[in-house]
């Protein structure tokens, strides 16, 4: 009896930890849509599919290319970058004056090409960039060195995004327009030329979470899927727009996905996450980290 | 005279598709239009809510519900479509109100709303393929058969019969728009959707209109994913449920027309000639090519004609003839 206590002890730490490695990666798209939101007043449904580019991207330079990972990570984070401008130039800002709704809307319609261009050019092969690394062993636990790399990453790129907001004069234009939108214009800053960088910074994020998470899963022109209602659960449950609550519930939904996946199938520790994202919605329902209003 | 034309003119239009199958007997075009009626209908569904601002991506996930309920009672329980759909109805209101009262309730709106009900649809997808030992997982499922056509368990061999069914569903559909469009719930969902506030000032019962209103749209969604269960004996999960089939929902009203009746069937007229034409045009080439025109479609349609084909068309239409 002992004996057994002492095994699942172990596997249920190693998949607490496992929880909150795969959490930071959680975190940091999480942390990408809700600088959009808050700044643009805009969700980009297709903003897991903009990782699937960058995926698609990463796999290309390193596995056809043979560019280092080194150097093709910071190329690609560039890529999505340019996409998530791209994306703003052409489909938000003739929008910006239509009711939210639209907004999102033509973003799915984004999420639909974006799935079908890459169904059309590259096919719907399961691809990966054939980088095994090794497994770290601690105390009877497994990691991967993946995930702890991941981890490591996400948290280096949250707190490079939260240095440049609170250090930098356009950081802070950021910031003032994500509270009055209106008032900012007034003051002298071009709303248009933030809307353009926060967009980037986004798309950059993005690439970001592509780099990390190529590392983990084969990419396909659906894996999007896998993560992005996630994404959208985790934004909601911590309030969209609020930077904190978002990476305190992408922890909370990371821990409830691996513990579920520990007694169940992966799916299942979706769906309880799901279960629990509505639960929530009765206790607070204005995010986990609202003030009361 | 006027005036009696435009009230014969749906019994013409009636008698007209009514006969239709009867004058036209290929079974390739009477498959296309069985196609276009069945998501006509789950279309207009969709846009019973959409039209008072009510967007759901979650549509997916109650059609899917309504599918697979129904082939699963039929395959594992044997229990006939006849029981299966009310149940499979049963299912999808009952999570139609346990995501929606909670939204209503605490004021989860716009993109909130969107974003909740795009994670159920997410949600329905995993389940679906995580039960795999029962549903088949990404592989799909197909209902058993029987052999020819049976009342009883709704299968039926021909075309004709199923043209007239799904007629009948999507005639169905368009009195229930019409219905709700001229009651008074309509004016309380306008009035919601222009400004929650002002509307529960005014005395309108905010969380039980945007309820009704969701709950019926579900049951409907769902009946149609039961309906096209029984007419293609074979589901997948990406077929019926996802958020590839709510966004395909999406698309089809709003390049129809959200706020006219017919909308939704210009919508789905569209998209599946659309789709039919990449498919015998190009063959297998034409794969993804179909979601890439749509995706396109639908942003340019958002950006440039928001009210649709239809709706765009009558307001021109009475802009040109104001008495009319």
């Amino acid at each position: 009896m002992q004996g057994f206590l002492d095994i699942f002890d172990v596997y249920l730490l190693e998949a607490v930890i496992n929880g909150i490695l795969f959490g930071g990666v959680l975190a940091l798209l999480a942390l990408g849509l809700n600088l959009i939101f808050g700044v643009i007043d805009v969700t980009w449904i297709c903003y897991a599919e903009l990782v699937m580019i960058g995926m698609y991207g990463m796999y290309y330079l390193v596995s056809v290319y043979h560019v280092p990972y080194w150097m093709a990570a910071p190329m690609c984070i560039l890529l999505v970058a340019g996409f998530g401008a791209l994306l703003h130039i052409l489909v938000i800002q003739p929008l910006l004056s239509a009711p939210p709704i639209n907004q999102l809307l033509a973003t799915g319609g984004v999420l639909f090409f974006l799935q079908s261009l890459a169904t059309v050019t590259f096919g719907i092969d399961f691809r990966n960039l054939g980088i095994q690394l090794p497994v770290l062993q601690f105390a009877e636990m497994n990691f991967s060195y993946a995930r702890l790399l991941s981890f490591a990453a996400a948290l280096v790129g949250m707190i490079a995004v939260y240095v440049f907001m609170k250090r930098t004069y356009t950081g802070i234009a950021i910031r003032a327009i994500a509270q009055d939108r209106q008032i900012m214009a007034l003051m002298g800053v071009d709303t248009k030329r933030i809307y353009l960088i926060t967009s980037a910074l986004g798309g950059a994020l993005a690439g970001l979470a592509a780099c990390l998470l190529v590392l983990q899963y084969d990419v396909h022109p659906f894996v999007g899927l896998s993560f992005g209602p996630i994404t959208f659960l985790i934004c909601v449950l911590g309030g969209l727009g609020n930077f904190v609550g978002g990476f305190v519930a992408s922890f909370v939904f990371a821990e409830i996905i691996s513990l579920g996946g520990l007694f169940s199938d992966l799916e299942w520790g979706y769906v309880l996450a799901f279960g629990f994202f509505i639960l929530m919605m009765f206790v607070r329902p204005g995010g986990l980290l609202a003030r009361r209003q | 005279m006027q005036v009696t034309l435009r009230q014969l003119a749906p019994w013409i239009a009636g008698a007209a598709l009514i006969a239709l199958p009867f004058v036209h007997r290929d079974p390739y075009h009477l498959h296309i239009f069985v196609l276009i009626l069945i998501w006509s209908f789950a279309y207009t569904s969709w846009s019973m809510m959409g039209r008072f601002g009510l967007v759901s991506l979650g549509h997916g996930g109650f059609m899917g519900v309504g599918a697979y309920v129904t082939a699963l009672l039929w395959n594992h329980l044997g229990l006939s479509p006849w029981f299966g759909i009310p149940i499979s109805l049963v299912c999808a209101g009952f999570l139609a109100v346990i995501v929606g009262y909670p939204c209503f309730r605490f004021r989860i709106t716009g993109h909130y709303f969107v974003l909740v009900t795009l994670a159920l649809s997410g949600i329905v997808l995993q389940v679906i393929t995580a039960s795999r030992d029962w549903t088949g997982g990404s592989l799909g499922f197909s209902p058993n058969r029987i052999k020819g056509n049976s009342i009883a368990v709704l299968q039926f061999e021909d075309k004709t019969t199923w043209y007239l069914i799904a007629l009948g569903v999507w005639a169905v559909g368009l009195l229930i728009w019409r219905h709700v469009d001229r009651s008074m719930d309509r004016y309380a969902l306008e009035a919601i959707s222009e400004d929650e506030d002002a509307a529960a000032a005014a005395g309108v019962n905010v969380t039980w209109e945007k309820l009704k209103i969701t709950v019926l749209s579900a049951l409907m969604t769902a009946f149609a994913g039961a309906l096209y269960t029984q007419y293609q004996m074979f589901i997948t999960p990406d077929t019926v449920s996802g958020i590839a089939i709510s966004l395909q929902m999406v698309f089809a009203v709003i390049v129809g027309g959200v706020y006219v009746a017919l909308g939704p069937t210009v919508g789905a007229i569209i998209t599946i000639l659309l789709a039919e034409f990449l498919r015998i045009g190009f063959g297998t080439k034409a794969v993804g090519w179909d979601n890439l025109i749509y995706g396109v479609l639908l942003v340019l349609f958002i950006i440039f004609l928001p009210k649709g084909i239809l709706g765009s068309a009558i307001e021109k239409f009475r802009a040109r003839r104001p008495s009319g």
